[in-house]
């Protein structure tokens, strides 16, 4: 179907309205779940802090 | 032992036990790789099929290739609704915490597929009609239905009871299901310069085959995606909620 890269790429001079479709959905479905995820992290490491300081505060007050 | 309990027991998947947080979230980290694997086999083989396999279209040549990422997108915009309402409501009706978590993890996953669909359609409008926005009835529905999903997590967000949200929230997600029955009949009560359904389950499609299964493999992939993204996010929202649970505590204990 397509002959050459270039004619790919150009999309039968669509080439600006498909390629911002196709890459503005790829970037917010690769940003979101990394999004996700950094939450993630840090709710856990927020957690572990957390906990450490519960720890320190009864090793400190025996 | 109580009679409830027993009954529960004797089920091969014991549900009730699985509408707790603390069963539900290991559950749910065993899940997400299986669906990312899946979004990634529909996604490659739905991409191909978008580019190499599906015939240019007589009218709209390669640029109809949108079709392939907007039909999905707008699918799941209105389906994500319906689940996140379904949710909202059974966390309603049963009061379980679960169920409204479910649904606040999946109003930003539906935000951004509404949000894809106004945004590739704009780019596919600007060249076939000529303009990136018309006040038309299916794009101005699917625009409330964005809003709808906006209003859900700013409502929450601005309730600082947890379960107090969850019931406000639910309330709102109820009332807004009304829409997705019109965006989805818009082009057929109304005449809109959006064409008609490209799929429909009354009568034969009026595409290619090869376009057809374009479709149906990327709205697959956008569908696994979304589960995996939502897994995510509910164990996330889980970790915050329950955050001092002892089973919270145990599960992040730290080696000291």
């Amino acid at each position: 179907m397509w002959n050459s890269p270039s004619e790919f790429f150009a999309m039968g001079g669509y080439a600006l309205y498909v390629w911002s479709s196709f890459g503005i959905c790829a970037l917010v479905l690769i940003l979101e779940p990394l999004m996700v995820r950094a939450r993630f992290k840090a709710i856990i490491r927020r957690l572990k802090q957390e906990q450490l300081a519960e720890q320190f505060d009864k090793e400190m007050s025996k | 032992m109580s009679q409830t309990n027993n009954f529960s027991n004797h089920r091969l998947v014991n549900w009730f036990k699985l509408s707790s947080p603390s069963a539900f979230y290991p559950l749910a980290g065993k899940l997400i790789p299986f669906f990312w694997v899946l979004t990634l086999a529909f996604g490659l083989a739905g991409l191909w099929v978008s580019f190499f396999v599906a015939p240019v279209d007589a009218v709209q040549g390669q640029g109809y290739r949108i079709i392939f990422i907007h039909v999905p997108a707008s699918w799941m915009s209105m389906f994500i609704y319906l689940v996140m309402a379904a949710w909202a409501g059974l966390g309603l009706i049963f009061n379980t915490r679960l169920s409204a978590m479910m649904a606040q993890a999946l109003a930003p996953i539906g935000a951004w597929m509404a949000f894809l669909s106004l945004w590739t359609g704009a780019f596919w409008g600007k060249p076939m009609w000529g303009a990136w926005w018309v006040w038309d009835a299916r794009l101005t529905s699917e625009l409330i239905l964005l809003f709808l999903y906006l209003g859900f997590i700013a409502l929450r967000a601005s309730i600082d009871d947890p379960r107090r949200a969850d019931k406000a929230s639910a309330i709102l997600a109820l009332v807004g299901v009304v829409n997705v029955p019109i965006i989805y009949f818009s082009v057929k009560w109304w005449n809109t310069l959006h064409q008609g359904a490209s799929v429909s389950l009354t009568k034969a499609p009026a595409m290619a085959q090869t376009m057809l299964w374009g479709m149906l493999l990327m709205a697959l992939c956008l569908w696994m995606y979304s589960i995996a993204v939502t897994l995510m996010r509910v164990r996330a929202i889980i970790l915050e909620r329950e955050a001092h649970a002892d089973w919270v505590r145990q599960s992040i204990e730290v080696k000291s």
